[in-house]
């Protein structure tokens, strides 16, 4: 395949030394073609087995019922053909529209608020002077790092009903001023997870407190490289700050900017460990979203793993089509061709 | 006022504002820390305590000996450790294999390729959940690490071989040329000239993968059940879960699992950046 060769352009330069042979067809016995084929196999392999595979599976499992007797290691019993089954008990029950709607404004709220404030950030960031910079950036770094678990067990903490310290901060809030936004003025006690509302105002805050540092850092890196001479220009002739950012940072930046928004959609569209963790597992049934109410079904005695499977699938499915976007635009912007 | 003035003021706000960033960021990093070497009177309380006075070892001492779920703390972490460094070994194989696949040759379905790539690392995790689970009791992997090492590989395999191919793709192309022009082989082109150049780039990779198959919950949570194989989420999860108040040893717990994330972090940070949006922020 003359295009694989990289020699064919390089090795031709007048000051290039005599070629022994043609180095493309070298010593070892696999033709050129095939080389890349061969390079990507074992990759292929990988996510065909553990990503496809299981992909088409889940699907499978969707039109059949599995239940314990189907997925024991000995003599497992085959799974029974229910066609729609799975699929119309989804939407007959209450918790499809409860979990749809969590899981939505969810994914909104969070991710709104995260690119805001995440772009508030960065904007800052480039504003600071390098050590001050640094020192933020280290700081949202830490946010940043800490695990999934460890999030949510620190945001449990801080919001614990009788020694965290939102309920002290809360509490330290003049009367009149916490009554009059909130309507009470004594937060000792107050329960945050029992109550789906607060219990996903907690996971809100959680989410955009470890989500931001990204967004935050993206956008510094897409301001560095604007070049400065567009800000002068803007400057010279008397553009105001909000206008230099609607007119140059924004419609430069537009391209991490989609990036971005698609990227954090999918994350908080799934979320699932502080979920699990803040709500204590899978009791509170009120609090489920897709992925955990998918986790329930297949996970809890009985188990209803095609029911499961079912609701992977419309998870799934809503993805699929955010991610068509987020393609399309790394298609456009970037080197796949 | 004078425009020096307002400039000076100016600025007093944007670092009062970076600030303010800085400990809303590590201010619960900063209590779980801090509540993990607190005693207990100063624990459960309804007063602030800003630091712990004096600092008591208890609680991380406890976690190491007293445990969780009846395993030393350390048994965690060995366990996340194996599981996370051996993804990451054969993960880093397939990586930079299909890397160099994609970004040294031009071939039939490579864009097909790509695309696949970019696809598979949006499928939620936690939708393939089920047929894994079901595929790894039918091949009695079930309570093996090995199962979770197998399925860590394919979930950061992906993004992996996304990221790694900028590495490889920056490597000029001369150098290896030069090496063929001088009557090395393949392999030995491969193995003396694009490997250590790549290197770099390999291990920020590779510490990308090692931070997901660490923090990796719900696979952890579902394919294993014995309790000397929990991975460190898990045990902090269950510990969680049996002694919901016990916040001294649960943050002492969680500050350990954060500890090297942290480290690692900081080291990469930057390319990380890059890896995630990648061509994106291009100038």
């Amino acid at each position: 395949m003359a295009q694989t060769s990289t020699v064919a352009r390089g090795g031709g330069e007048p000051s290039a030394p005599v070629r022994r042979n043609k180095p493309q067809a070298r010593r070892t016995g696999l033709p050129d073609w095939l080389v890349p084929y061969a390079l990507l196999l074992p990759g292929l392999l990988v996510i065909a087995a553990l990503l496809l595979y299981p992909l088409y599976q889940m699907v499978d499992m969707s039109f059949h019922q599995v239940g314990l007797r189907q997925i024991r290691a000995i003599n497992p019993s085959p799974a029974e053909f229910v066609g729609l089954d799975n699929y119309t008990s989804i939407l007959d029950s209450d918790l499809f529209w409860t979990s749809l709607r969590n899981t939505v404004v969810f994914a909104v709220v969070t991710v709104a608020l995260t690119l805001i404030l995440g772009t508030l950030v960065g904007l800052l960031l480039n504003k600071l002077g390098p050590k001050m910079s640094m020192f933020v950036v280290v700081g949202i770094m830490a946010a940043w790092a800490t695990p999934p678990t460890a999030q949510a067990v620190v945001w449990k903490w801080l919001f614990d009903s009788d020694a965290g310290v939102v309920n002290w901060v809360l509490n330290l809030l003049p009367d009149w001023l916490s009554s009059l936004v909130f309507g009470r003025s004594d937060w000792s006690g107050q329960p945050w997870f029992n109550d789906t509302i607060t219990l996903y105002l907690v996971l809100i805050i959680a989410v955009v407190w470890a989500s931001f540092p990204f967004i935050a850092v993206s956008v510094l890196a897409g301001l560095k490289s604007i070049p400065s001479e567009l800000y002068e220009a803007a400057r010279m002739d008397g553009a105001t700050g909000v206008g230099t950012f609607r007119k140059i940072t924004f419609p430069l930046l537009k391209p991490v900017f989609s990036v971005l928004v698609v990227l954090s959609t999918i994350w908080d569209f799934k979320v699932f460990t502080q979920l699990y963790l803040l709500a204590g597992g899978t009791v509170n049934r009120d609090a489920f979203n897709l992925s955990l109410w998918s986790y329930a079904e297949a996970f809890s005695s009985p188990p209803k793993m095609g029911l499961g499977a079912a609701i992977a699938v419309v998870l799934t499915a809503i993805l699929l089509v955010i991610t068509f976007v987020y393609v399309r635009n790394i298609v456009k912007t970037e080197d796949v061709r | 006022m004078s425009p020096v003035t307002r400039k000076r003021l100016g600025r007093a706000a944007l670092n009062a504002a970076g600030v303010a960033v800085f400990l809303f960021a590590v201010f619960p990093v900063y209590w779980m820390v801090t509540t993990a070497f607190k005693p207990n009177d100063q624990i459960f309380t309804t007063s602030f305590i800003p630091f712990p006075n004096p600092p008591s070892m208890d609680h991380v001492s406890r976690v190491f000996t007293e445990g969780v779920a009846g395993h030393s703390v350390w048994r965690y972490l060995l366990n996340s450790t194996i599981v996370a460094l051996s993804a990451v070994v054969m993960g880093a194989v397939f990586a930079l294999l299909a890397a160099t696949a994609v970004a040294r040759f031009r071939f039939r379905f490579r864009t097909s390729f790509l695309i696949l790539l970019l696809i598979v690392q949006m499928v939620p995790s936690e939708a393939l959940l089920i047929p894994l689970f079901t595929m790894v009791k039918r091949l009695g992997l079930y309570d093996q690490l090995l199962g979770l090492i197998v399925i860590n590989v394919g979930l950061t395999l992906p993004f992996s071989v996304w990221m790694l191919r900028t590495f490889v793709a920056a490597v000029p192309k001369e150098l290896e040329e030069a090496s063929w022009i001088d009557g090395a082989g393949r392999f030995t082109t491969f193995w003396r000239v694009l490997f250590p150049l790549v290197a770099p780039g390999l291990v920020a990779t590779s510490i990308f993968s090692f931070i997901t198959t660490w923090n990796e919950f719900v696979f952890a949570l579902t394919l294993i059940g014995d309790q000397g194989k929990y991975t460190m989420p898990v045990a902090l999860q269950f510990f969680v879960g049996q002694r919901s108040t016990d916040w001294g040893g649960i943050m002492a717990a969680s500050t350990l699992m954060t500890i090297p994330v942290l480290i690692f972090f900081l080291l990469v940070q930057r390319r990380m950046v890059s890896g995630l949006v990648a061509g994106a922020v291009k100038g």
